[in-house]
């Protein structure tokens, strides 16, 4: 059985699970909460032990990819809270984490001026905890516990887990993405039937248009804009959207032999392109087939970004991050140009409200900035969503793909996961639960037991039969003996033996009363053909002394008694032949068929 | 050759006998006959061990066995296999036994009892199932034998039982290669096993082993194949086996359904969970359809291809695989290309995107809303968005193949072709515009789809774009703001890529020709013409311009209002153009206009014929006036040639034959000019430094005539001969400019002998054709053949100058089609200033791509030559990949050509051309003579007639490189 607690459960951000399964302790992700700046932006990891070491209890800890609602919390857990279990990641995800876990602590320490933050030092340690594994790799992390990973596209170095103790297993899906975009390839899992999904649900109620669409329309925009001399600014997260936008952008480029200079800012994006450029094998198929001539994160049009091109005339395109306008570069760079209705901004993401970008989204025409100023926007606002989560479609085709015998449902709103819970159920018939935040679920699960049998034994009883069948159970003889909490299954004449008793024979024998008035001979004649005619795989045999044997088991007729006309039929079996003696039994219950001849 | 090999046999076995005791080998040597057999038992029994015995037979399998002595090799191997207990050893005796039986001429029935017998008492599975593969080498050789097979295919389902899945797996290959297809045309017996041998098979659909199941559908695919008709029955048994955890099940699964639905098309069948029922091939499609999202790509893409052949689908069902409800938030969402529709519909144009355009709209019944689809919904829809691009390539394909033969299908898989020339896989767009090309016929496109298509001009592929010009050849386009929008983005395309000129202007010409009506209305603003003003005259030679006119001109083909709205330039330009690139302007007929109708009036449609006639008057002049003065004949032959060239240049149709005459008057031109050079009659000492006229004569002559042979295609053996004869004409001329001017008759000596050989090759080469050369230089020269033999090397040179002097000149007959090869170097275009710099030593790619036509074979022929400046040269041949083949006679080299020099102090320029190889022993003469005379070509020495040499067929290409010394 599994139970399940405590972070995100109906709510986006603030991932994480805790999953124990057949005594087996993991914890997925460890996120943290944009929205808030007090101790709610972590999960109340007190939930998960209330006195005692998380070591003690936690088996291990597994991050499925470095967006910060999935490992923002992780140095704050293992450093602060204290853990120092094995904590598994992929090899992308270890290399990107800590420069965004960096990134986060240097915004909120060092701008905001925040106290009792983890330190660099405590990332760097934090890190030092982790495992790295690359695809489909089983690692072991004890002896019962193994966990692999499978891609799961989303973003670079995201994976979907299999976690999985004896013969119980539960897949955690992370983030992921069902259509394969610009930079990534789809996610994929085999038919792994785990006895648990636990899948997110973010866009539980969307089925999305193709892709190709919507990249066309961006890059006619980016386009047309461009050819009328305009400029463009894309505000952007640093990671993510940015590359498969860049790539998108390059790959143009490249194709229309345009010569307008594009830009990104510098920092945080050029480190990740690095990394970006190293992992090519988790990139999409055109990316790992191409780079034997060129990495395409290598980048030929794009430049990096200084601060005076913002002035240049003459038309460009700039990546500036953050992506919702409302500090920093994107924001400088925004004021610049909004006077001008030859230029364009293309909002690639949601906006917070309250930001500029979603002032400018919603249509006003006139923003009010700091020092009573007001910027009349007068270039073109365009907006553009790239989402690399599942859709409703995509969730459903992943359940097909690993087809789990439950499935559960987070990272989602309430009201959207009912209406996917419902179609999961009705269309896979499996059971789906969608458990609140902190909420425990526990799933019951039909074990299979090992049990070791006898290869003589197992050689005997199959000769016995047809050939094995994979989809039809077996019916076997044996006898289980269950010592020192191991099971076997041995031949009842070695379990006689060992357990030093003698062996009974226990018969069964039953009467059959059948209306036939000729002699018994007669009778048994007629027995033997009906039962030769139905049992064709069986050895039916007519023995001179007027019995009947099928297989082991004994017929013989007599008259009755009191009355001529019936016939006694007496039908004598063994204990193990129980099977094939109530059959007969009933068989001859019903009676002899009419006789032609 | 079977005496050679005994030979061999007995040279073997010797060997190994030597190996053995020494006095026992002479014994046996006596003892033993030298057949192959005997050979090889000897070694098995020597075999020590099994690894020894196992050497032994593989060394044994290396050699090929002559068909007497196979059934005697079969029964010692099956001897020694009864013996062995080595089961390695027996698996290969097995498989020694299969190849045996295939040997040709050999009849394997004698042994097939054999090697059924083996089976009985085979315990290895290995063995088994090799034995069984034995059977069926054994059984596909014996096919007409239908007892045999019988016989076969009753062993085969014994062994199904097996335990082993490599046993039930060739039993299944068996049965289905063997199983008996004729059904009641012999005895109810044998149509009775027939419906047992599916049966069988079937029974095996739900075998534990998934390479059993594989081989199960397999072998009843294999059954299709061989023309038995599969029966219905199957068809759900396969139906379960799509749901299989293995791919390779579901993958011959998705082929067995296939094969099916195309069988039993019209069946019904029953819809499970509902009381409805539905066609099988429609039912069938679902399946399939269904497939393409599959967890393995292997059966994405064939699942996808076979969607493409299932013409007989219905079309609501076929309309299904497009569609995909979109939705957010629970609400119904149109998708973009509704959206497209709607607008263009509602006759808007697009309204510049604000956010939230695209928002929701209606509620949706959460109960309808389907998210595993059964069937067919939105199968085209994944497949083309599928993250191979094999799956999407395949599904391009079935996109194609079903809207050929559904034109509504067609008009609404548009939207989605339309989409995939954003692919980001370059082979993913070029077939989707292939596609696109192929379905046109049926759709017209929509002023926003033309849009996105035009869009694609601007793709820096030159494949895709000429792909895109072909499509829109032969589009409709349905307004004439689409007219004017094509124009427009064409003529963007001309001035970003100059050299797609031409194939910009052939695609406006079928535009214009196709769309005359929606061209009319444009024509005064594309001529800018004005109802009261004149304007000014546009440049002739502007590329841009003369497209607009190529698009007015055919559209006025058929449009007879149009010329009216012509000014006066315009008809001076039709003129000029008409004459030019005939291929593009059409014959017009232009009332009133005198000027353009006399010249070219309609009327004499047929003006290729006083071109025609032209040449072949002017080619009679010359082979009539042979008896003119010596100067006379020059003259003419002056002017014909130059009458020729221009001709050739004047008539692209005529080029080639025209070329090739002048050509070879201009061979014959040299040679005349040569002999009736003065210095003849001077005393040899006094001209010795005035040969070089006749010697370049000589040398020129003979280069033209590799080239006549060569870069012509359509060349016929009867110019061969002439070709070849004046070959021998120029060696002749050259061997006497060397006697001349050589001293001592030691080097001459050779020359003659070599002079004399070519000769007597050429006779025998073209002996069919000598007797229309009557009075010709070899005819005369072979008269005299006897009396050159034996003279001395002086005396054949005299009588070589008599005989060349006197010798007549010989009519070339034309071929019907003569074309010659040409080539243009399209990159590098030689107009950079900028200096490819490297580094000394290392190499830069230079990216090469040319067009070629009228190349034969241009992977073996075709070699780019590097100049540098220092006078090294270089020869690449390109790779066969390298060549592409857009178009009957055309070829496209697109390669990189990699240089590399030690380091200069400046950027020079290095020449880039194009060669055409050429090898006389690969040549159309030795193609004829072969026919005459096969035996004795052989025999002739290579180098005699292998002349291998290089003909320069594209004008040189400079550019500019600079190899900078290497920094330490």
């Amino acid at each position: 059985s599994f139970s399940l607690g405590p972070g995100a459960g109906q709510d986006v951000g603030r991932s994480c699970i805790l999953v124990s399964i057949a005594g087996k302790n993991v914890m997925l992700d460890c996120g943290m909460h944009m929205g808030y700046n007090d101790d709610r932006r972590f999960p109340d990891f007190s939930y998960i032990t209330q006195n005692g070491r998380l070591t003690d209890f936690l088996d291990c800890v597994i991050i499925s990819h470095f967006h910060l609602d999935h490992c923002g919390a992780l140095p704050y857990f293992s450093e602060m809270v204290g853990y120092d279990g094995p904590i598994y990641m992929t090899h992308p995800t270890k290399a990107i984490c800590p420069i965004l876990l960096e990134d986060y602590r240097k915004i909120t320490v060092d701008k905001k001026g925040e106290t009792n933050f983890f330190t660099s030092q405590m990332i760097k340690d934090c890190m030092k905890k982790v495992v790295a594994v690359h695809l489909h790799q089983t690692v072991q992390v004890d002896e019962e516990l193994e966990i692999k990973a499978y891609y799961a596209g989303h973003v670079l170095g995201a994976a979907m887990f299999q976690i999985k103790v004896g013969c119980e297993s539960v897949v955690y899906t992370g983030d992921y993405n069902m259509t394969p975009d610009r930079h990534l390839g789809a996610a994929w899992i085999d038919k792994c039937r785990p006895d648990l999904l636990i899948s997110e649900s973010t866009y539980a109620t969307t089925i999305r248009d193709s892709k190709r669409c919507r990249e066309r329309d961006f890059l006619k925009k980016v386009h047309e804009t461009v050819e009328r001399g305009g400029k463009v600014l894309i505000p952007v997260f640093a990671l993510g959207r940015a590359q498969e936008l860049c790539i998108l952008l390059e790959t143009f480029w490249e194709r229309m032999n345009l010569k307008a200079p594009i830009y990104f800012s510098t920092g945080l994006t050029e480190k990740a392109n690095h990394y970006y450029k190293l992992f090519i094998t988790w990139t999409n198929q055109k990316i790992r087939k191409t780079f034997v001539q060129r990495n395409m994160f290598e980048f030929k049009h794009i430049k990096a970004f200084d601060r005076a091109y913002a002035d240049n005339p003459g038309p460009m395109v700039v990546f500036a991050t953050p992506g919702m306008l409302h500090a920093g570069q994107s924001l400088q760079i925004f004021r610049k140009w909004a006077g001008n209705e030859k230029n364009m901004v293309i909002m690639p993401g949601y906006c917070v409200q309250g930001t500029v970008g979603h002032k400018i989204l919603s249509g006003q025409r006139k923003l009010e900035m700091e020092g009573r100023q007001i910027l009349e926007v007068k270039m073109q606002v365009e907006y553009m969503s790239f989402s690399a989560h599942a859709d409703a479609k995509g969730i459903m085709q992943l359940i097909r793909q690993a087809e789990p015998r439950n499935v559960l449902l987070v990272h989602g709103e309430a009201k959207k996961m009912e209406f996917l819970k419902q179609k999961i159920e009705q269309e896979f018939h499996v059971n789906c639960y969608m458990p609140a935040n902190g909420e425990t679920t526990t799933i019951f699960t039909n074990p299979s037991i090992p049990v070791d049998i006898s290869l003589g034994l197992l050689k005997r009883e199959t000769a016995i039969g047809l050939l094995p069948d994979a989809k039809k159970p077996k019916l076997m003889h044996g006898t289980l003996i269950m010592k020192d909490n191991s099971f076997r299954l041995v031949s009842p004449e070695q379990a006689l033996k060992e357990l030093g008793l003698a062996e009974h024979q226990l018969r069964f024998t039953c009467r059959v009363h059948i209306q036939d008035p000729r002699k018994e001979h007669e009778t048994g004649l007629r027995v033997y053909n009906h039962l030769k005619a139905i049992l064709k795989d069986y050895s039916v045999q007519h023995l001179p002394d007027g019995s009947i044997t099928v297989e082991s088991i004994l017929i013989q007729a007599t008259a009755h008694s009191e009355d001529q006309g019936t016939k006694v039929l007496l039908v004598s079996w063994t204990y193990q032949d129980e099977e094939l003696g109530s059959y007969l039994t009933s068989l001859l219950k019903k009676g002899l068929p009419q006789s032609t001849a | 050759m079977a005496a050679h090999l005994k030979k061999r046999v007995y040279e073997e076995f010797t060997k190994v006998v030597q190996q053995q005791h020494e006095e026992l080998s002479a014994k046996k040597l006596r003892l033993a006959k030298p057949s192959k057999s005997a050979a090889l038992h000897v070694d098995l029994c020597k075999a020590a061990s099994p690894a020894d015995a196992l050497q032994h037979l593989l060394h044994f399998a290396r050699r090929p066995v002559e068909v007497e002595s196979v059934e005697g090799v079969v029964r010692i191997l099956l001897e020694h296999y009864y013996k062995e207990n080595d089961s390695s050893v027996r698996l290969k005796i097995a498989s020694l036994l299969g190849l045996l039986s295939k040997t040709a001429g050999f009849s394997p029935d004698c042994i097939m009892d054999d090697a059924i017998n083996t089976l009985q008492n085979e315990k290895s599975h290995q063995v088994l199932a090799q034995l069984l593969d034995t059977l069926l080498v054994i059984g596909t050789k014996l096919t007409e034998n239908p007892p045999v097979r019988m016989r076969l295919v009753e062993v085969a389902c014994k062994h199904l039982t097996d335990s082993s899945h490599g046993v039930r797996n060739k039993c299944l290959q068996l049965i289905g290669c063997l199983g008996p297809v004729e059904k009641g045309v012999t005895k109810e017996v044998e149509s009775q096993s027939a419906k047992d041998v599916q049966k069988i098979i079937g029974d095996h659909f739900n075998d534990q082993d998934p390479r059993v199941r594989t081989a199960a559908i397999k072998a009843m695919l294999q059954l299709h194949e061989r023309g038995l008709k599969l029966q219905q029955a199957i068809y759900c048994q396969a139906c379960k086996l799509l749901a299989d955890d293995y791919e390779q099940v579901r993958s011959a699964a998705v082929q067995l359904i296939w094969v099916l639905s195309q069988l039993y098309p019209e069946s019904i069948v029953p819809i499970p969970s509902s009381n409805e029922e539905i066609r099988l091939v429609d039912d069938a499609f679902g399946k399939i359809c269904h497939m393409v999202s599959d967890g393995s790509w292997v059966v994405r893409v064939q699942a996808a291809k076979l969607l493409g052949s299932m013409q007989q689908v219905s079309s609501h069902f076929l309309e299904q695989t497009l569609d995909k409800k979109l939705m957010s938030d629970l609400r119904r969402k149109r998708t973009a290309h509704e959206r497209a529709k709607e607008l263009y519909s509602s006759g808007e144009f697009s309204s510049g995107r604000k956010w939230g355009d695209d928002a929701p709209k209606e509620e949706i019944d959460t109960g309808a809303v389907n998210l595993i689809e059964s069937g067919a919904c939105g199968a085209f829809v994944h497949g083309l968005e599928d993250e191979m691009y094999e799956v999407r390539i395949a599904a391009v394909e079935a996109l194609c193949m079903l809207a050929q033969s559904s034109p509504s299908f067609a008009e609404k898989c548009l939207d989605f072709l339309v989409d995939m020339f954003n692919d980001e896989i370059e082979e993913v767009r070029l077939q989707s515009i292939h596609t696109m090309r192929k379905i046109s016929n049926n759709i017209t496109l929509r002023e926003d789809q033309l849009d996105t298509v035009l869009a694609v001009l601007e793709d820096s592929s030159r494949d895709i774009r000429e792909a895109l010009h072909e499509l829109l050849c032969c589009t409709n386009v349905s307004t004439k703001e689409g007219i004017h929008l094509a124009l427009v983005e064409l003529l963007k395309n001309l001035t970003k890529y100059p050299t797609d000129r031409e194939s910009i202007w052939k695609c406006l010409k079928f535009l214009g020709s196709r769309h005359p009506t929606l061209v009319l209305p444009l024509v005064p603003e594309l001529l800018s013409t004005h109802p009261f003003f004149d304007t000014p005259e546009p440049d002739m030679d502007d590329p841009a311009y003369i497209a607009v006119l190529v698009l007015i001109f055919n559209a006025a083909k058929s449009c007879p209002t149009m010329p009216a709205l012509f000014s006066d330039h315009t008809f001076r330009h039709y003129a000029y153009l008409r004459d030019s690139l005939s291929h593009l302007v059409p014959p017009l007929r232009l009332p009133g206009r005198k000027l353009v109708s006399s010249p070219v009036s309609p009327s004499i449609t047929p003006n290729e014929d006083p071109c025609q006639q032209f040449l072949h008057q002017s080619l009679e002049r010359v082979y009539n006036l042979q008896h003119l003065d010596p100067q006379g004949v020059q003259e003419l032959l002056e002017f014909t040639i130059r009458d020729l060239q221009r001709l050739g240049e004047l008539q692209s149709e005529l080029a080639g034959m025209a070329d090739f005459t002048a050509t070879y008057l201009q061979c014959q031109l040299l040679l005349i000019k040569a002999l009736q050079e003065k210095l003849w009659n001077v005393a040899a000492p006094l001209y010795l430094k005035q040969n070089a006229l006749a010697s370049t004569a000589a040398k020129q002559i003979l280069e033209e005539t590799y080239k006549m042979e060569f870069m012509y295609s359509g060349v016929e053996g009867k110019q061969v001969v002439i070709i070849h004869h004046m070959r021998l004409q120029a060696k002749a001329l050259q061997l006497i400019v060397t006697a001349r001017t050589t001293r001592g008759a030691e080097p001459l000596f050779g020359m003659c002998e070599k002079f004399l050989q070519e000769v007597d090759s050429f006779q025998r080469c073209f002996i069919s054709e000598l007797p229309h050369m009557q009075g010709s230089f070899v005819d005369k020269l072979l008269d005299l053949m006897p009396r050159l033999v034996t003279s001395k090397p002086s005396e054949v040179v005299k009588i070589l100058q008599t005989t060349l002097r006197q010798s007549t000149f010989l009519h070339l007959p034309l071929p019907e089609q003569l074309h010659r090869a040409t080539a243009t170097i399209i990159e590098p275009t030689g107009e950079s200033d900028n200096p490819l710099r490297f580094t000394s030593g290392l190499v830069v790619a230079l990216d090469v791509d040319a067009t070629l036509e009228h190349v034969q074979d241009p992977q073996g022929t075709v070699k780019v030559q590097v100049l540098y400046p220092d006078g090294q040269a270089q020869l690449i041949h390109p790779k066969p990949a390298d060549f592409r083949n857009p178009g009957p006679g055309r070829h496209r080299l697109i390669t990189q050509v990699y240089l590399s020099h030690t380091a200069w102090t400046e950027p020079c320029q290095i020449e880039v051309r194009l060669l055409l190889a050429y090898n006389s022993n690969r040549s159309k003469a030795a193609k004829i003579s072969k026919s005459t005379w096969s035996d004795s070509m052989e025999a002739l020495p290579p180098s005699e007639n292998g002349i291998e040499g290089t003909i320069p067929f594209s004008k040189p290409v400079k550019v500019y490189i600079m190899p900078k010394p290497a920094r330490r």
